[in-house]
């Protein structure tokens, strides 16, 4: 057998594999940050308890609506993206002209609501969303047996940070978002309607943060506090690939998922601070991030 | 203005005028110290009227948030990382405590001060590269880095806590265990470290942190080494909460994982943020205000709703009473008698 | 403070005692009430372990009781931990001191629940810890002032893993949490299969908390044990056991040991993922008549069924206020022996007994997961397999390291 650093081929690819899911979602998350904080300039604090509400969103609505699970994929972002587009209208808008932080804080203590309300009416044991049927059973690549729906998920999450890449950096709603990154006051003088614009764009991050919630559902146990544990070491990851481009943020976040996948095969102990880790190295060498630009 | 207008002056005028402004300074100074003599009394009587125990739990978060304060109010930078620093002094003295009988409290309270200190010196060193948002997010993650560290290490007792931390005698010779002798040796701890905050404050290095927080690249410009100056601020804050942490292990017995969770983190931004940032008695009334709301609450049906309710305070702080509660109690002041 | 206020109190009771006459046994409880602090988990990882239908259990019990003992009405005050060492050992000792509580009950984490006994011993209270899981409560942490009432990580390593092995599954891979808790869990599961002639073929040190499993699962897949056990709790056995499932990992021939699971969380995964999962529970609300009947009642007033933990609360509270009702008094030293003299048997235990470390044996069940086809309802859960005697499932007193108890 063909061994990696004293580990079997199979065993290796196979967890690459299950980095590589991982990463996905890493990736989704730090994109939809990326995406906030080029027009907005905020952290979103907020984004792990969005992209929980996504999931409960997709749970409640099977329970009680019996919506299933392609078209909780399609709306679950539309709704919850919404509801971000009217925090951004009544309330972060408000603090706009004051200090970033101001913004970082508003989104904690929005997500201390958020969590808070949803533990006193589901408790925190989390409940289950089913697999869907199509997605039952597994796919035997001859190294590992791999569920479909991790091969789904690595597929569609991809297919979104694509698809949010093409919208930014080839359409013209695109050009605007970037323009208005480089220089929001310019824009306004051209006739851009760039208050519509940042509610827009607060309300598409929020919405990949559903869509990573509804993808994760049928994967984890959906509770209250699924995002916030989560949402930390995607702040990590984002300071290890700057928040400077699209790609940075997709590719960092894979890579940091193999890493990660990695460790949990040679130094199991380690796998949840190597990310960290690798953060600190990074703050060492290119304080700028991966990909950021120097300032 | 001011000076270009005195330097039109007559000298004589520029004179009883500058005489004027040390006479007004000079009485500010007094009123200041009587209020500060006037809070120390509170302070000495207060166990009397209150329970000492939730008492020296406010002034351990008191003084933690104060030196969250130094860092946010005096140099500008948003610490997410801060309980790292608390807990890094309650479990350092907690175990020097419990695993060696011999050892005196403020023996063991210095030990845990100098390690968070150091752990202070690292965080700081790789906080600083990166700015303003980013440096939240960092200190942030190096604190959950420092969580999972406490959850695995041996000696924290991992989710169980380290439990049985005794108070001991004090120099030797005082018995902590009783409340009193508890009480007012952290209100000496607490007086200690609010003194350091004050001078630093007041200090010329206080003025060039100012300078910093209010224009950076003209601070550069004027030829300050800036990061310099955070570094030592970050140190400083850090080596103080440090202090609470370690000062409130001796005084619970106990030091746990909560003290490390990012919640805490969060707490502290709460505490100095109701308060008033920047202020000196900010985070004093805000650590009181959230301790006693955490306590009265927890105990009441609306128990489980703790989160939500510091999650509301946060959002209204930020949204609208932004200076805190200090910040809008000086503003009415300075508006109705002056 | 605390010596001054109870001076006083006494000095006010015996005056009213002799103005008043008021019947002896009055007089010797510690004010004219019963106070009784239930402090647990309310909001957090615990609440559907205790929480609040723990809080309503208690409830139940003064209600049965009668609402008062001795002439004295009984009190609840309840307040929530958030699973906070320092918060709960905060509000203990105001409890004691300040609103004579006289009894703590409930008390789920174990941090909290170490840090409380701490406290109560200090004060001279009395605490019955029906919550948490760690056995040092009663071995190294052990004081004369409380009481660890419902299960413990011991028979549930212990009794698990010896059926288990009993059953064949004599190799096993061990998922260990890698904090104190779970090595300790590990050490415990490692010995018994080891006694009894199976053996461990490889071990994963899994940070806590862990949210995804998958890789672990791959590598237990990999290791051709023919037991998986999850020496973790909470959250990360509940992330186990659905990627196992998700992984095919029963179906490949392969079975899960739980070490720590309850009720609430087999409920929240779902048979689907649970199902022919073996675990050892103090307790189960259909495991006969008398269970029914009281979990009927419960399931009235909650809305869901008990665990194994509320139904403890119930059955301690009655068993404390039984001795204080008995002893005349609500000294928590005479209280404690008195519900030491007296056996436990009613709905929840069977032989119960306390011990002089404040262990309370009784016996506990060996059960299987049910499989979906089997269950006939949302609750129906549990087969129970086998009755493990009390004097078999605890940790032997011999092995304590309690100072209490004389070796």
């Amino acid at each position: 057998m063909t061994m990696i650093f004293g580990v079997p081929l199979a065993v290796f690819m196979g967890q690459i594999t299950l980095g590589l899911v991982n990463g996905a979602f890493y990736a989704l998350l730090s994109l939809g940050l990326a995406v906030i904080f080029g027009l907005l300039k905020i952290i979103n604090f907020a984004h792990g308890a969005q992209y929980m509400l996504g999931a409960f969103a997709a749970l409640l609505g099977l329970e009680y609506l019996g919506i299933n699970y392609w078209l909780a994929l399609l709306l679950v972002p539309l709704v919850v993206g919404a509801f971000g587009m009217v925090l951004e209208r009544y309330l972060l808008r408000r603090i706009a002209h004051l200090d970033h932080l101001y913004g970082l804080l508003l989104t904690f203590g929005l997500a201390l609501i958020l969590e808070g309300t949803l533990v006193n009416f589901f408790g925190v044991s989390g409940a289950r969303y089913p697999t869907p049927e199509v997605f039952q059973g597994g796919l035997n690549l001859g190294f590992m047996f791999l569920p479909t729906y991790r091969a789904w998920v690595l597929v569609a999450a991809l297919a979104m940070c694509l698809f949010t890449w093409f919208m930014i950096e080839r359409t013209r709603l695109g050009a605007y978002l970037r323009a208005g990154t480089e220089n929001s006051q310019l824009m306004q003088a051209f006739g851009v309607n760039v208050p519509l614009l940042i509610t827009l764009t607060y309300g598409f991050g929020v919405a990949l943060a559903a869509f990573a919630g509804v993808l994760a559902a049928p994967l984890y146990p959906v509770s209250p506090t699924m995002g916030s544990s989560l949402l930390i070491v995607v702040f990590a990851v984002v300071v290890i690939g700057g928040m400077g481009s699209i790609l940075g943020a997709i590719i960092t976040g894979l890579s940091m998922g193999i890493i990660e996948g990695l460790t949990k095969v040679y130094y199991p102990e380690a796998s949840n601070t190597v990310i960290f880790l690798v953060m600190i190295l990074v703050l060492l060498l290119r304080p700028v991030g991966l990909f950021g630009k120097e300032a | 203005m001011a000076d270009s207008q005195s330097l039109s002056q007559t000298p004589s005028e520029a004179f009883s005028k500058t005489s004027a402004v040390l006479e007004r300074q000079r009485r500010a100074k007094i009123r200041r110290n009587l209020f500060y003599l006037a809070l120390v009394v509170v302070g000495l009587v207060a166990p009397f009227v209150a329970y000492p125990v939730f008492l020296m739990k406010v002034l351990c978060f008191a003084l933690f948030a104060s030196a969250f304060n130094l860092l946010l109010g005096y140099a500008g930078l948003l610490s997410f990382g801060h309980a790292a620093f608390l807990a890094t002094g309650g479990y350092i003295t907690g175990y020097l405590l419990a695993s060696y009988p011999g050892l005196t409290p403020e023996l063991g309270i210095i030990a845990g001060t100098l390690v968070a200190t150091v752990v202070g010196v690292v965080f700081g060193v790789l906080s600083i590269r990166r700015q303003g948002i980013y440096f939240a997010m960092v200190t942030l993650a190096l604190a959950q880095l420092v969580y999972f560290v406490y959850i695995q290490a041996p000696f924290t007792g991992g989710e169980d806590g380290l439990h049985g931390v005794p108070r001991g005698e004090l120099f030797g010779f005082i018995n902590l265990s009783n409340s009193l002798a508890m009480y007012y040796f952290v209100f000496a701890i607490f007086i200690f470290g609010f003194a350091v905050i004050q001078r630093t404050v007041h200090s010329p290095y206080g003025q060039v942190m100012k300078a910093i927080r209010e224009n950076e690249p003209r601070a550069v410009s004027l030829g300050y080494n800036t990061d310099a100056y955070k570094l030592v601020a970050f140190v400083l804050s850090a080596a103080l909460a440090g202090l609470a942490g370690s000062t409130k292990t001796v005084v619970f017995q106990l030091a746990s994982l909560t003290d490390a969770h990012w919640h805490m983190s969060g707490e502290v931004i709460l505490m100095t943020l109701l308060g008033g940032v920047g202020t000196l008695l900010g985070p004093i009334t805000g650590a009181g205000i959230v301790v006693s709301l955490q306590h009265v609450l927890g105990q009441s049906p609306l128990g489980n709703w703790v989160s939500v309710i510091l999650g509301i305070i946060f959002v209204v702080c930020v949204l609208s009473f932004r200076s805190g509660i200090i910040g809008e109690l000086a503003r009415m002041y300075n508006k109705n008698f002056k | 403070m605390t010596f001054i206020k109870k001076t006083l109190t006494t000095s006010i009771a015996l005056a009213a005692a002799s103005t008043f006459a008021v019947s002896a046994a009055q007089a010797q409880m510690s004010d004219d009430e019963v106070r009784i602090g239930y402090l647990a988990d309310m909001s957090g990882t615990y609440r559907d372990l205790a929480g609040p239908g723990g809080l309503e259990a208690m409830q139940m019990a003064i209600e049965d009781f009668g609402g008062s003992v001795n002439g004295a009405p009984i009190e609840v005050l309840s307040a929530d931990d958030r699973n906070s060492a320092d918060v709960g050992a905060n509000t203990v000792r105001a409890w004691i001191d300040r609103d004579n509580v006289d009894m703590i009950g409930g008390l789920v984490a174990s941090s909290v629940s170490i840090a409380v006994t701490k406290v109560v011993e200090e004060n001279d209270g009395l605490a019955i810890v029906s919550g948490s899981a760690a056995s040092s409560i009663t071995n190294e942490h052990c004081t004369p002032n409380h009481i660890h009432y419902v299960y413990d990580t011991y028979p549930l390593a212990n009794g698990t893993a010896k059926a288990v092995v009993e059953q064949g599954g004599d190799t096993w891979f061990m998922l260990t949490a890698d904090y104190a808790f779970g090595h300790a869990l590990e050490g415990d599961v490692t010995k018994v299969v080891e006694e009894n002639g199976g053996e461990i073929v490889g071990t994963i040190r899994h940070p806590f908390p862990t949210n995804d499993f998958s890789s672990y699962i791959l590598q237990a897949q990999g290791s051709g044990a023919k037991i998986v056990g999850l020496a973790n709790a909470g959250s990360d056995t509940v992330n186990a056991i659905t990627t196992a499932s998700q992984f095919g990992l029963t179906q490949s021939g392969q079975q899960l040991a739980g070490l720590l699971i309850f009720l609430n969380d087999v409920h929240a995964l779902g048979l689907q993922a649970t199902q022919n999962l073996l675990l050892t529970t103090g307790w189960y609300w259909d495991m006969d008549d008398q269970a029914r009947e009281w979990s009927d009642r419960y399931f009235d007033r909650v809305g869901a069924r008990p665990t194994m933990v509320q139904a403890g609360i119930y059955s301690s509270t009655m068993h404390y206020l039984k001795a204080v009702d008995a002893a005349g008094t609500d000294d928590p030293e005479v209280v404690r022996a008195q519900m030491a003299e007296e056996p436990i048997n009613d709905f929840f235990a069977r032989n119960g007994q306390i011990r002089e470390d404040g262990r309370m044996i009784h016996d506990m069940y060996l059960a299987q997961v049910k499989t979906p086809e089997e269950s006939t309802g949302e609750w129906d859960l549990y087969e129970i397999l086998s009755t493990i005697p009390a004097e078999e499932a605890y940790r032997p007193l011999s092995e304590s390291q309690c100072d209490l108890v004389q070796n």
